[in-house]
């Protein structure tokens, strides 16, 4: 083998033995698995609304049984080879948002329960609750200034 | 059951799944900042009044992922403002997403309790 000697060579020689990771395959997973856990909400959704439930009581009931499943699959560890293998497909839906809680929550349970658990529980949903509530909050007051969602009737 | 919406539902989570995961191979972004990114997304859309045409038409296939929390923080706000004016934007979205935010956060406490701490294999 040659030697490398300089960046640009080392690039080429780095994008040769990586592996192409194989983005057809993971789309598939991610779609099917995804699918598959909107397409379970729908049906949890549709029980409700036989059941004579209103649609937003119905979404939050939906919303906690997903996080449920989720943490209680993320207990036993299992989910975590489920999202090895759907990647986005169990990461996107609301079951990823849970299992970004429970996961951290049982690995730091060594390091105590206030700064362990309690603490460590917020390292990837902190992020998301951070941005997701400021954006909530702009659009709020930018409601207030327009007064109108008249761009909404597009 | 309508059988129609279980199927959209199917077809509309597994393509925002597919955005996910194009954004996971083709940028290298970090799970955490794809999370950020679905849920502001979808807070603008759902401020924006767009979000709801999704749910209109697929239900949980527009809710369940990331987005729909977004959109429910939005939609809360909003919904919020009309009624308390300026105190509305500061209390409408988490009150809207509420249940979900503590069902999470206690489900992973309760898992925390029962589960052993495992020992990191390097």
């Amino acid at each position: 083998m040659k030697p490398i000697n300089s960046k640009e060579e080392y690039a080429t020689y780095v994008d040769q033995k990586t592996p192409n990771s194989p983005i057809l395959k993971n789309c598939f997973n991610a779609f099917w698995v995804g699918g598959l856990i909107c397409a379970l909400g729908q049906i949890i959704f549709e029980i409700c609304k036989t059941r004579g439930i209103d649609e937003t009581t119905s979404y939050t009931i939906v919303s906690i049984s997903l996080i449920f499943i989720s943490a209680f699959l993320t207990a036993l560890n299992i989910f975590n080879k489920i999202g090895k293998f759907a990647g986005a497909g169990s990461l996107v839906p609301i079951t990823g948002f849970a299992n970004s809680i429970v996961s951290p929550a049982m690995e730091y349970k060594s390091e105590g329960y206030v700064m362990g658990v309690g603490a460590k529980m917020f390292t990837v949903a902190g992020p998301v609750l951070v941005y997701g509530i400021s954006t909530s909050i702009i659009i709020g007051i930018l409601y207030i200034i327009f007064n109108t969602q008249s761009i909404t009737l597009i | 059951m309508d059988w129609t919406m279980v199927l959209k539902a199917f077809i509309l989570g597994g393509i925002i799944c597919v955005i996910g995961q194009i954004l996971i191979d083709k940028t290298k972004l970090t799970p955490a900042r794809i999370l950020v990114a679905f849920v502001t997304t979808g807070a603008i859309l759902g401020g924006l009044g767009w979000y709801k045409h999704l749910i209109n038409w697929a239900g949980c296939g527009a809710s369940v992922p990331l987005t729909g929390f977004g959109n429910l923080l939005a939609k809360g706000a909003i919904e919020e403002v009309k009624t308390n004016g300026l105190i509305g934007a500061f209390t409408g979205g988490t009150k809207a997403a509420a249940a979900g935010i503590a069902a999470a956060i206690f489900f992973g406490y309760i898992a925390s309790l029962v589960s052993k701490p495992k020992i990191k294999k390097q």
